[in-house]
């Protein structure tokens, strides 16, 4: 298609052959020396899953053309239910919006699934290449739930909030995508830019359970 | 505190989610340089402010970014109703339903 040649993607993964160091948002927190030299028992489990390659990608859930190419290329059918999201190998797709989703992938198929999406959809949609800006960190344990619970008003309780569920919602005077990924296993997707803060945020609010940190 | 139904996100959330953005249903004029000033000042700048229902744009600021309508009572801030753009309430107030 002559409207999808005229857009113009890169492949954003820093290339280490050349010489171009990638940094995750919490890089300069040092997680690894923190694993080793911190807490190995707590209620609060922490790792930051960095360098994901993220993409937003937004239609019409009504154009059936548009959603049959999203689910070609992502092997994978876009949730249409509401807060919900979906998993296959290690690409995840979740429900933002009625017409919006963020799909995340390892970073180095970031490039390829941009490509195909470029190739294989056409018409009046739009994919961002998002992995600069956002990070994921997976907090566990068994006092998930209560450290979570000081930082956002949603409602957390297992019959409100199962397995696989996701809300874009306030967390700490910021914004988190939260999903729950096990009975005491979440998601959250933050900003890059407001990562140091909810990092020190979450060590603040998992203090008195203890926090493992995990790298 | 308000606990908001996002028609969107098909769910109950808080108030801290949300923003309001004003009276709803405000039509902008399809030619405004055909307007009179009285006419586009009044479409700017002239909200109403009921003792009563109140039909406002809402919007899910933190949660799906999507925006939607409330009938709200401005005396009990009781949320009557919950309805998407391009829908017409169905809580109207007495005196305009009788029209
Ligand atoms: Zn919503």
């Amino acid at each position: 298609m002559s409207d999808t040649n005229s857009v113009a993607i890169m492949n954003q993964v820093p290339d280490a052959a050349a010489g171009v160091r990638a940094e995750s948002p919490l890089h300069h927190a040092d997680l690894a020396t923190v694993a080793h030299k911190g807490n190995k028992i707590g209620g609060v489990h922490f790792r930051e899953v960095g360098l994901m390659g993220h993409l937003t990608l937004r239609c019409d859930p009504n154009n059936a053309e548009l959603i049959g190419a999203a689910a070609r290329v992502l092997g994978v059918e876009l949730p249409l239910t509401p807060l919900s999201s979906v998993e296959s190998g290690g690409t995840i797709v979740r429900w933002i919006a009625p017409d919006e989703w963020l799909i995340t992938v390892p970073n180095d198929q970031s490039f390829d699934l941009e490509t195909r999406f470029r190739a294989e959809m056409s018409g009046h949609y739009s994919l961002v290449n998002g992995s600069g800006g956002l990070t994921i960190y997976q907090v566990s344990g068994e006092n998930v739930v209560d450290m979570l619970k000081k930082s956002t008003p949603v409602d957390l309780h297992d019959s409100e909030f199962p397995v696989g569920k996701v809300v874009s919602t306030v967390f700490a005077k910021s914004g988190a995508v939260i999903r729950r990924t096990g009975a005491n296993e979440f998601e959250l997707l933050v900003r890059r830019s407001f990562a140091d803060y909810l990092w020190l945020w979450i060590q603040s609010a998992s203090a008195e359970f203890g926090l493992v940190v995990e790298a | 505190m308000l606990h908001i139904y996002c028609p969107h996100c098909c769910e109950y959330r808080e108030e801290e989610e949300f923003h309001v953005k004003g009276q709803a249903h405000l039509a902008r004029p399809l030619d405004p340089e055909a307007c009179s000033d009285k006419e586009w000042g009044e479409y700017l700048y002239f909200r109403k402010n009921p003792r009563g229902l109140h039909h406002e744009l809402w919007v899910h600021a933190a949660g799906c970014r999507k925006f939607f309508n409330v009938t709200r009572d401005t005396v009990s801030y009781e949320i009557k109703e919950v309805y998407l753009i391009g829908e017409k309430p169905s809580v109207v107030a007495a005196s305009v339903s009788a029209k």
